[in-house]
């Protein structure tokens, strides 16, 4: 049988997430549990929203450098603004989307460098989440509290919401005709534009969509830890480009994989348990993911190098 | 209408009726693909009207569309990173609603059937697993499906360009199925056997200019490639007398395992004929990269490269006319990595005296100069170094008549004193300057013409192939 | 054209006339009674950014995608090592700046490395290297914090006719680089990348062995300025490089080198070091805080894209 290239594109990330997952349990059997899992994938869910935010944005050739200090601000307006009063809360959240949605029209227009405005956009997030919590403060609204700490029967929490925020980008990022087009305009604009599609909105709409899933993360990451500050996700900018590529999406051409970046994100929060299993000391923890990045990178090369030649042959 | 500087299409008549299938041939410049552009809403005419199915006025891509007008371009225009019924999805804006994946995939399907039975192209698969052949097929057979409406014209630029014999006989046969069921199909192709056998009426065109206007079982082969070609205009044209004089400067093994070998000598002009994106500039970017590394500078300079997009390729925009001038010779007007200013200032008004660039001030951008002048500086940015060959990819594309025959000249002088030049050129007028000339067909050498043998006839035969595609 | 003209024809001079603006501004709040202090600490702490800032200003030059994001890393790991090895020592200073600059080659040629072996884009190719290079930094930084050799601490500290040390130090960086920018083959070469790639390889420009050397340059600067910025607070800190990530990459951008590439310009970097750090000293002093700061800055940053990206509409 011929396996597509979507399917191959797959198989490194779950493979590496299994051989991780069984590698944690052989070095701490304990982990094999419903509350060791829970620990294990605790920060996941968060991160896999941000990654699958991240991956929205790349799936039209854009990357987002303002990721961890707009998750931040979000986080900072949950414990602040949503949880004293939802309703501007709420409004604020929407302001924050349609400012996304501004941007990717600004960004299309002008025909500007992603990575320059969304740097400039960082500074501008990370401004207004200083300004609401200059301290770690704040608290999480009850529900998201209560809805990130509850312990479904059988499986933990964090793999039933992994689960279905993988379910649901796929439906709507590989399923639907809007998934379609926006994976289009990442592969080839001219062709979606001289169908008669406005690559303008689609853009709009996917930056949008790509805030409401980091607006998603920020109350997720305030679910877990309770409080918030204006630094508490700067290090999902670079989680969230690493696990989209982990997961097997690229950087042009539209091919990205909704299923493969909630596993990258997976497999990164797992790195860190793995790692400090493996009694790598906590100082080279940061750099063996650095060089876990490298290797997948270098394997998906030599497994592309092998495809392409199975194909001229 | 007038084509950027130059006039594409001069009082073209050309119509199209329901049921037939018009051929359309020509060498490279007649103006084929502009009057593709006209006709799909992508160019609108300076002058003149086109008008679907009686009613003109309007014009843009989407009033094609909304007229039934597809076109299958001859570069591949879908999106590579998704599956054969995603790409249906986007070329047909109407496919709606929940049940969308399956009916696209229905409809592809069917068509895919009926153009090319027993074909084996998954249409769950994504682009990029399709191999070039395939992905031909998809994008005709996108074409061709309809929802609701069939189409009503389809423009197929070179559609068997990438199809093995079996496979263009089918679409062939497709073809005049569609035209006998009402629909109008414009084929373009450099393969006359299927002009000749699939279309009712064929359509010549040469500078812009329809030549010939008859049906189909009027014209062989050799009476298409007759009206394709011009009265023989006379050149007063010297070319130099010692040919393949010692072991050659330049030399290449066949293109794509069959062909003839490529070979250059010393104050040579060799020419490279044939269809426009037959292999030529590859062939030429090929013998360019081989000789320059790209991790050291070489200390002496062996070959210059005269790009012919100049937009795309060949100047630096940010760039003032004298620095893309001597981009190419730095080595030579420095010291320890340091640029001499004085001696390429001397170099500027040395070439800009010798070429003749129309400037004020060689300060100024470059794309303060005229299209004309702009070429001429890229011919001296790689005449200006000590390289004994230079590769030119076409560089006369867009330029008036004055500048040409200026550079012409010093070409001429160039060659005297030594120089090998290979030069690709699209014009015929051009090509007949050279010493010997390479066509091309599919990427692979087909002839070699040496000297008087150098005739548009003769290149026109070698660059259309007779039968089926190989 | 005339010389005023000329003069705002120069895409640098904004960032010097808004630094200006902002100087005064601030020494009228402060009844001019601090514009030396002002003035001396304005230029310590913009020679930090200038250096860094003009070596991811060679990698930006080179074309849409290229930048380097180790930088902070690679600022880290040198002051830390270069600290480590001088030991305290005075004799041991120049020693000590050969291993920051060699660390700084061998780190450029790894980035170049990953590029071009993984063929991936800078940004993750830096991205990965900066992780492993931080680790060996906190790594090598276990232990008692050293301190940097007294003649050396001394040296970045004080001033001489009353500009900074470091000041005169990134001057002098900055002259280098502008004669390699505007006099040399190199200069030309990287220019020309950054207009066309392709273009820049079909008249004969060796691409690859360009950009190594830039990526190279870029990594040393950053190992310089590391060195330099450890020396001068006394000691390698972890998170001493962390905010020159983003600050390298705004004052380019604020300077007006074009984000697209092929332009760039040295006095730009001053202009807009200078400026980022008086718009800090100036929201200081009427008493904002630093969030203001933060939204200040992104908002200056995107105007400057957003008219920059005009003005090159040729593209």
């Amino acid at each position: 049988m011929k396996l597509s290239s979507g399917t191959l594109r797959l198989i490194i990330p779950a493979v590496s997430l299994a051989l991780l997952l069984a590698a944690v349990f052989y070095m701490q059997p304990r982990a094999m549990s419903y509350t060791g899992l829970n620990l294990l994938f605790n920060l996941a869910v968060p991160i896999a929203l941000a990654t699958v935010a991240q991956m929205l944005i790349m799936a039209v050739n854009d990357l987002d450098l303002s990721m961890g200090t707009f998750v931040s601000f979000c986080a900072c307006v949950t414990a602040t603004f949503l949880q004293a009063s939802p309703a501007m809360g709420v409004l604020i959240f929407l302001g924050a989307i349609a400012a996304y949605a501004a941007m990717g029209m600004i960004i299309h227009v002008r025909e500007l460098p992603s990575i320059v405005v969304t740097l400039g956009m960082s500074f501008f997030w990370g401004g207004l989440a200083v300004l609401m919590l200059p301290s770690p403060g704040g608290e999480a609204p009850g529900w998201v509290r209560w809805l990130m700490t509850s312990k479904p029967p059988f499986v933990p929490m964090a793999i039933v919401a992994s689960v279905v925020i993988a379910a649901v980008t796929h439906f709507l990022i590989m399923r639907s005709s809007f998934g379609v087009l926006i994976r289009g305009v990442g592969g080839n604009f001219r062709s979606v534009e001289r169908a008669g599609w406005s690559v303008i909105r689609i853009r709009a709409a996917t930056y949008a969509l790509a805030a409401l899933f980091a607006v998603l993360s920020g109350i997720a990451l305030v679910g877990l830890t309770t409080s918030a500050d204006a630094n508490i996700a700067l290090r999902y900018t670079l989680l969230s480009i690493a696990g989209v590529i982990l997961g097997g999406g690229e950087f042009v051409g539209g091919r990205v994989s909704p299923i493969g970046a909630v596993i990258g994100a997976l497999t990164l929060a797992l790195a860190g348990s793995f790692l400090s299993f493996m009694r790598i000391s906590p100082d080279w923890q940061i750099g063996a993911q650095g060089a876990i990045l490298i290797v997948v990178l270098a394997l998906r090369l030599f497994l592309n190098r092998l495809e392409r030649r199975e194909k001229i042959q | 209408m007038t084509f950027g500087a130059v006039k594409a299409l001069d009082g073209v008549d050309l119509t199209i009726h329901a049921g037939e299938c018009v051929g359309l041939v020509g060498h490279n410049g007649a103006g084929k693909s502009t009057i593709v552009n006209v006709i799909n809403g992508s160019l609108t005419p300076h002058a003149g009207t086109v008008s679907y199915g009686g009613n003109a006025g309007q014009h843009g891509i989407s009033v094609a569309r909304a007229n039934g007008i597809r076109c299958v371009f001859q570069e591949l225009s879908l999106c590579p990173n998704l599956t054969v019924s995603e790409n249906v999805r986007i070329m047909h804006g109407d496919l709606k609603g929940w049940n969308w994946r399956s009916r696209a995939l229905a409809l592809i399907k069917a068509q895919l059937k009926e153009i090319f039975p027993g074909h084996n192209i998954d249409c769950d698969s994504t682009i990029d697993d399709l191999s070039i052949a395939e992905r031909q097929m998809v994008e005709i057979a996108i074409s061709f499906a309809g929802i609701g409406q069939r189409p009503k014209l389809i423009i197929l630029d070179e559609p068997t360009s990438s199809l093995d014999a079996g496979l263009a006989a089918q679409l062939m046969a497709y073809v005049r199925r569609f035209v006998a069921e009402g629909g109008s199909v414009l084929l373009i192709s450099h393969i006359l056997g299927e002009i000749l056998s699939t279309s009712d009426r064929i359509v010549v065109m040469k500078d812009g200019r329809v030549v010939a206007d008859r049906m189909a079982f009027e014209f062989n082969s050799r009476s298409l490639v007759e009206a394709m070609g011009s009265v023989v205009r006379e050149r007063e044209w010297q070319r130099s007398t010692a040919m393949k004089a010692g072991s050659p400067v330049l030399s290449m093994s066949p293109r794509r395992g069959h062909g003839l070998a490529f070979e250059a000598y010393r104050g040579e002009i060799v020419g490279l004929a044939g269809l426009g994106g037959h292999g030529q500039t590859e062939a030429l970017l090929e013998l360019y990269l081989s000789r320059n590394s790209n991790w050291w500078a070489a200390r002496r300079r062996e070959t210059a490269f005269v790009a012919g997009d100049r937009s795309l390729n060949g100047a630096f925009a940010l760039w003032s006319i004298l620095k893309n001038l001597s981009i190419t010779s730095l080595g030579e007007l420095s010291s320890r990595g340091m640029i001499d200013r004085g001696r390429e200032d001397r170099l500027g008004e040395d070439w800009k005296k010798r070429i003749e660039i129309r400037t004020p001030d060689m300060q100024n951008r470059i794309l303060s100069l005229s299209g004309g002048n702009q070429q001429k500086v890229l011919f001296a940015r790689a005449l200006a170094t000590a390289a004994g060959i230079v590769l030119m990819d076409d560089p006369m594309r867009g330029v008036d008549v004055g500048t040409k025959q200026e550079v012409y000249e010093i070409l001429r002088t160039e060659a005297t004193s030594g120089r090998t030049f290979v030069w690709y050129s699209t014009e015929m007028d051009e090509i007949r300057l050279c010493d010997r000339v390479y066509v091309f067909r599919e990427g692979a050498i087909v002839a070699e013409l040496v000297g008087d043998d150098i005739t548009e006839k003769h290149i026109l035969a070698a660059s259309f192939s007779e039968g089926k595609a190989a | 054209m005339n010389a005023p003209r000329l003069l705002l024809s120069k895409p640098w001079i904004w960032s010097f006339v808004a630094t200006i603006t902002v100087w005064i501004i601030t020494v009228l709040f402060t009844g001019g009674a601090s514009s030396l202090g002002l003035s001396q600490a304005a230029l310590t702490f913009a020679a930090f950014s200038v250096i860094v800032g003009i070596g991811q200003m060679f990698v930006i030059t080179l074309g849409p995608g290229n930048i380097d994001l180790s930088v902070p890393a690679t600022m880290t790991l040198s002051g830390t090592l270069a600290l480590k090895l001088m030991d305290v020592q005075d004799s041991m200073i120049v020693v000590g700046l050969l291993l920051s600059v060699l660390l700084g080659t061998v780190l450029g040629i790894g980035n170049y490395a990953l590029i071009k072996l993984l063929r991936i884009p800078p940004i993750i190719a830096t991205l990965s290297m900066s992780f492993i290079v931080q680790s060996t930094a906190i790594w090598a930084n276990r232990g008692l914090r050293i301190k940097p050799p007294e003649v050396l601490a001394s040296f970045t500290t004080s001033s001489l006719f009353g500009i900074p040390n470091v000041a005169i130090v990134a001057l002098a960086l900055s002259a280098i680089a502008w004669l390699l920018l505007e006099k040399s083959i190199y200069g030309r070469w990287i220019s020309a990348i950054g207009q066309s790639t392709f273009a820049a390889r079909m008249t004969g420009i060796p691409v690859d062995g360009t950009r190594l050397v830039t990526y190279m340059l870029c990594a040393v600067l950053a190992s310089i300025c590391g060195y330099l910025l450890a020396s001068f607070s006394g000691g390698a800190a972890l998170n001493m490089g962390a905010e020159y990530l983003l600050m390298s990459i705004a004052v380019v951008v604020i300077g007006g080198t074009a984000v697209a590439g092929g332009n760039s310009n040295i006095p730009g970097i001053w202009g807009a070091s200078l400026f980022m750090f008086l718009v800090v000293s100036m929201l200081n002093t009427y008493g904002f805080g630093a969030g203001f700061r933060l939204i200040l800055t992104g908002l200056i940053i995107i105007a400057v894209i957003l008219m920059a990206g005009g003005r090159q509409s040729t593209r």
